[in-house]
């Protein structure tokens, strides 16, 4: 571990990216993650890396593509309105089985919305977002050191099962500062080692690499499907990551990411004051989702809250997960809005008074 | 022990910088800190502001609605935020930037000329420093010599020219608020945010 600094969150994820080797980043400005992109254009190229400043989030999504496909690690970054744009290029990414980083820095929406953080790329992040049957990993860090941590956790997770991985931040996130430590990392040979499949020209006659996703033959998709299929169970069987609080003895659950599960544990802190046994649990994949551990939870706790900065969209696969064995209810704020503790709490307090009513 | 501020005013008179130099202090000094700055179309009102939390203990939530200390250098700021400081709380303005003082009887007020301050160190832009050393004088939350250190991180190299006015401004907010005291004790009021 090296000596401690104050960065935004924007920054300490770039710096993390650089560290973690990134070869190539290709971006287009928009707040609220625009350090992110300036700090790679003053930092990458002095580093040995390519910056490039794309005219769109469509270009930026291809030239990620195609240099990935060359088999370099690259990773774009953009918040809600550009990540929308970015759809059709991950999907072919999924398809392609091509390794990659991506970055949204979520504002409010829907259409421009606004520049103030929030949550309601959920679905679009967490279901696929483009067309077709595909999955991202998603990471939902909630703190500056996890914006850094989780831009090498995300290269090596990429480049294990070569699958596109998105981090899911929000602007709150990205702006704020804190304290942080980069770890010791060592970029793994054997994860960068792409001469298996990536397109490097024919050197010395080797066979032809072709990737692409277009496959006229239905049974040839189907079957590229069930590769991508199998590998997602493995993912969903291998990658769930969560943090828990105060679960033990907890009656109450939040469920919670991102920012949100910061402002949800200073609501549990004031509850537990009040005597209120609240716990959190707190996804740090999003895809894959804590079903299992959520489930388990279901049978100790007796209400779930879920809190999050939309109109309720994680608030679905909760109830997926917990599968109707105790109710679920949401808290949110939209629109570049977030949820403050006090309001959080007095939630909490309702749904108490109403389980000592039952 | 932990300590919630809200630093806020115009755009330019170096309200996320001065929160900035606190967090880089704290951070410094082993403990734990988030900086929060409003980013957003309220900076266009005039109520630009950061949100700095310095604590033992692992920070919770870096979004707060109410505050220990409200450090305030326009008049939109104060209209904005004086109901949110804690019972038992401080306010820090600036004086020649405020023409409704605060009202409230149940908090610690202090008016510090700061900007006179300010012209005659011959530096305006040091008025938050100035601020900042009447804040620390009577909240001693952090050594003057780690903000010092803070600023050599804080400010770019081509301005450490400004250190020595920077650490005069610091004394002068300090001996500014000599002899006076919180109206209620500094311990009284972590109560609330000693989680």
């Amino acid at each position: 571990m090296g000596q401690k600094r104050l960065m935004k969150g924007n920054e300490a994820l770039a710096e993390a990216a650089i560290r973690a080797g990134v070869q190539g980043f290709f971006g287009y400005p928009i707040t609220p993650q625009s350090e992110l992109l300036e700090y790679m254009s003053k930092e990458l190229p002095d580093r040995g890396g390519t910056f490039v400043q794309a005219e769109s989030e469509i270009a930026s999504i291809n030239m990620v593509y195609g240099a990935a496909g060359a088999g370099a690690r690259v990773m774009t970054s953009t918040s809600s309105p550009g990540f929308s744009l970015m759809q059709e290029g991950i999907s072919y990414l999924a398809c392609t089985e091509i390794p990659c980083v991506i970055v949204n820095v979520m504002r409010g929406g829907p259409g421009l919305g606004t520049i103030q953080p929030s949550q309601g790329d959920y679905f679009q992040a967490v279901k696929g977002g483009g067309h077709g049957d595909y999955q991202l990993i998603v990471l939902a860090p909630n703190s500056v050191q996890e914006m850094a941590n989780f831009a090498f956790l995300g290269f090596d997770l990429a480049d294990t099962y070569r699958v596109p991985v998105l981090i899911l931040a929000d602007g709150a996130l990205g702006q704020m500062m804190e304290s942080i430590e980069f770890p010791d990392y060592v970029v793994k040979e054997h994860l960068t080692d792409k001469s298996e499949w990536a397109t490097t020209g024919r050197i010395n006659g080797r066979e032809q690499h072709i990737l692409t996703s277009l496959h006229l033959q239905p049974e040839e998709m189907e079957m590229t499907n069930k590769i991508l299929q199998r590998k997602y169970r493995e993912i969903e069987a291998k990658e769930v990551r969560y943090e828990t609080l105060f679960t033990d003895d907890a009656d109450l659950l939040i469920v919670a990411y991102g920012l949100s599960s910061r402002v949800s544990h200073k609501a549990l802190e004031l509850a537990r004051k009040e005597g209120l046994k609240v716990g959190l649990l707190r996804p740090q994949t999003l895809y894959p989702f804590p079903s299992t551990v959520l489930n388990n939870l279901a049978e100790k706790v007796k209400k779930i809250l879920v809190v999050e900065m939309s109109a309720g969209q994680m608030v679905e696969d909760v109830q997926l997960a917990v599968e109707g064995k105790i109710p679920v209810e949401f808290y949110g704020r939209m629109g570049g809005m977030i949820p403050q503790p006090d309001d959080i709490l007095d939630k909490l307090r309702k749904m108490n008074e109403s389980t000592l009513n039952v | 022990m932990k300590t919630e501020l809200i630093i806020a005013g115009f755009g330019g008179q170096g309200v996320l910088s001065l929160g900035m130099t606190l967090a880089y202090a704290g951070m410094l000094e082993g403990k734990e800190v988030t900086w929060m700055p409003s980013y957003g179309p309220e900076m266009r009102g005039g109520t630009a502001y950061c949100v700095v939390i310095i604590s033992h203990k692992r920070i919770s939530s870096p979004i707060i609605s109410r505050f220990d200390t409200l450090i305030v250098l326009n008049q939109p700021s104060l209209d904005k935020f004086e109901k949110d400081v804690k019972t038992g709380g401080s306010i820090f303005y600036e004086e020649n930037n405020i023409i409704n003082s605060p009202t409230r009887d149940d908090i610690s007020i202090h008016s510090i000329p700061a900007v006179e301050e300010a012209v005659q160190l011959k530096n305006v832009k040091i008025m938050n420093m100035i601020l900042l050393g009447s804040y620390l004088e009577l909240n001693p939350i952090l050594d003057v010599d780690s903000i010092i250190k803070a600023l050599k991180k804080v400010l770019p190299k081509q301005r450490h020219n400004l250190i020595p006015v920077n650490e005069q401004a610091l004394i002068r907010g300090a001996e500014m608020v000599k002899g006076y005291s919180n109206q209620y004790k500094y311990s009284d009021i972590t109560v609330d945010s000693l989680i």
